[in-house]
C-alpha cells in the first residue's frame, strides 16, 4: 500500500476531525496532503500522539480526533491502548502506518515484522472496533466506515510499503503550531 | 503570603490545612479552571484523586506510567481544556523525554509530585530518584517548587496554576515528604 495516497484518502474524507501526527513520516504524509492549521504535528514526544489525541478529544468531545501515526511511534506507548481504551472516548481514531520498520534511523526491523499485531493488541484492551487493513481499496471503504458513530476508541493498521519517500516538512516551531491550532477552535493564544 | 494568611484565617475555623490539605488543593484548582486531570496513584494524592474521580465537572485519566499524563495534558490544552497531572517522584524519571514537548510547544503543565526518599523512607529503593527529581525537572526545563506545610503548598498550588494555565509555564510542585506522614504498612 501506497502511504501517501492512504492517507490523502482518509484526510479527504476528514469532514471536520482535528488531526494529530506522531512524528517522522506520518507527520511528513499528512503535511504532503496540505498543511491546515487543525493539523497539530509532533517532531518529537516519541510515544506521545494516541495520548495527545486523547486529551484533545477529551476537551472536544463534539469533535471527531484523528492521529495517523506509525507502528514504532505507537510501540512506545503500548500501555497507552489501556489508558485510552479505559477512558474510552468514542471520538478518537488512531491510524498506525506500519511498514513494520524504523524508516528514520536506517529501516531496522520493528516489533510489528516479528508478529506483534498492534489492532490486536488495541482489540484486546477493549477498543471498539480495530482492523488490519492491506490495500488502497480497504482504506478508501474505511473512509466511510470512519464517518459512523463510534462506541469507543477505534485503531487501524495500515501495511503500507517500507519506503522512504522525499520528506514534506511541517513547521518545527511547535509553539506556533499550537497556537494556530487553538485559533482554529476560537481559543485563546498566551 | 498576604493570600496564604487570609485563607488559613477564614478557613481556620473550619479547616486545619495541617491535616486537610488535599481538600483545599481541590478547592483551589477547581477555582483555577481545571476540569481535567491524570494520574498515577500515590498516597498522598488518595483525598485528590477521589475527589476528582467523583466530580462530574472533571475528565480524569488513569495513566499505565506518568508520562502518558504529560501528553494527555499537551492534548486537553490544544482542545481548551486545563489539566492537571499527579505522580509520586518515582515517576518523574519516567516523564522526562515527554516533557520536551509542553516545554519546546510552551503548553502549560502543572505536575503535583508527592515526594518519596527524603524524610523517615524505610525503603531505600525510593531514595534514588527522590534525589534526583528535583534537579531532572530542572534539567529538561520545569520549573520546580517545593512545599512543607500544608499552608504554604495551597499557596504555592494557586500561584502554581497561574503560571501555568495564564502565563503557558511548565510547573512542578513538589510535596515534601515531611507532609505527608510516615508510610503506614
Amino acid at each position: 500500500m501506497d502511504r501517501r495516497a492512504a492517507v490523502q484518502t482518509l484526510l479527504d474524507a476528514r469532514d471536520g476531525a482535528l488531526v494529530v501526527t506522531g512524528l517522522g513520516s506520518p507527520s511528513y504524509d499528512v503535511h504532503a496532503a496540505g498543511d491546515r492549521h487543525d493539523n497539530y504535528y509532533l517532531w518529537g514526544a516519541m510515544g506521545g500522539a494516541a495520548l495527545v489525541g486523547l486529551g484533545l478529544a477529551q476537551a472536544q468531545p463534539d469533535k471527531r480526533v484523528m492521529v495517523i501515526t506509525g507502528d514504532g511511534e505507537q510501540l512506545m506507548a503500548f500501555g497507552a491502548l489501556a489508558t485510552i481504551s479505559v477512558a474510552r472516548p468514542n471520538n478518537l481514531d488512531i491510524i498506525v502506518l506500519d511498514n513494520q520498520h524504523y524508516g528514520e534511523t536506517g529501516m531496522q526491523t520493528s516489533h510489528t515484522g516479528r508478529g506483534i499485531a498492534l489492532d490486536k493488541v488495541a482489540a484486546a484492551t477493549g477498543f471498539s472496533d480495530t482492523a488490519e487493513l492491506r490495500t488502497q481499496e480497504e482504506v478508501d471503504a474505511l473512509a466511510e466506515r470512519l464517518r459512523q458513530p463510534a462506541e469507543g476508541p477505534r485503531l487501524f493498521v495500515l501495511k503500507i510499503k517500507a519506503e522512504n519517500l522525499p520528506r514534506s516538512l511541517p513547521p518545527r516551531d511547535a509553539a506556533y503550531v499550537k497556537n494556530r491550532f487553538r485559533a482554529h477552535l476560537d481559543l485563546v493564544t498566551c | 503570603m498576604v493570600a496564604a494568611e487570609k485563607l488559613s484565617r477564614t478557613e481556620a475555623h473550619v479547616r486545619d490545612l495541617a491535616t486537610d490539605w488535599p481538600v483545599a488543593l481541590y478547592e483551589t484548582l477547581k477555582s483555577s479552571g481545571v476540569g481535567h486531570m491524570s494520574y498515577v496513584p500515590d498516597a498522598g494524592h488518595a483525598t485528590l484523586i477521589k475527589l476528582f474521580g467523583g466530580d462530574p465537572d472533571v475528565v480524569a485519566n488513569m495513566l499505565t506510567t506518568e508520562e502518558e499524563g504529560v501528553a494527555i495534558a499537551a492534548g486537553a490544552w490544544l482542545g481548551g481544556k486545563r489539566s492537571v497531572l499527579l505522580m509520586q517522584s518515582s515517576g518523574v524519571g519516567n516523564c522526562i523525554n515527554m516533557l520536551s514537548l509542553p516545554v519546546q510547544a510552551r503548553f502549560p503543565l502543572l505536575m503535583l509530585v508527592t515526594m518519596r526518599g527524603e524524610w523517615a523512607e524505610f525503603n531505600p529503593w525510593q531514595v534514588p530518584m527522590g534525589q534526583a527529581t528535583q534537579a531532572s525537572l530542572e534539567a529538561i526545563g520545569i520549573t520546580v517548587l517545593r512545599a512543607e506545610t500544608g499552608a504554604d503548598l495551597v499557596e504555592t498550588v494557586e500561584q502554581a496554576a497561574t503560571m501555568a494555565y495564564e502565563a503557558d509555564q511548565q510547573v512542578a510542585v513538589l510535596i515534601g515528604q515531611r507532609l505527608l506522614g510516615k508510610k503506614k504498612w
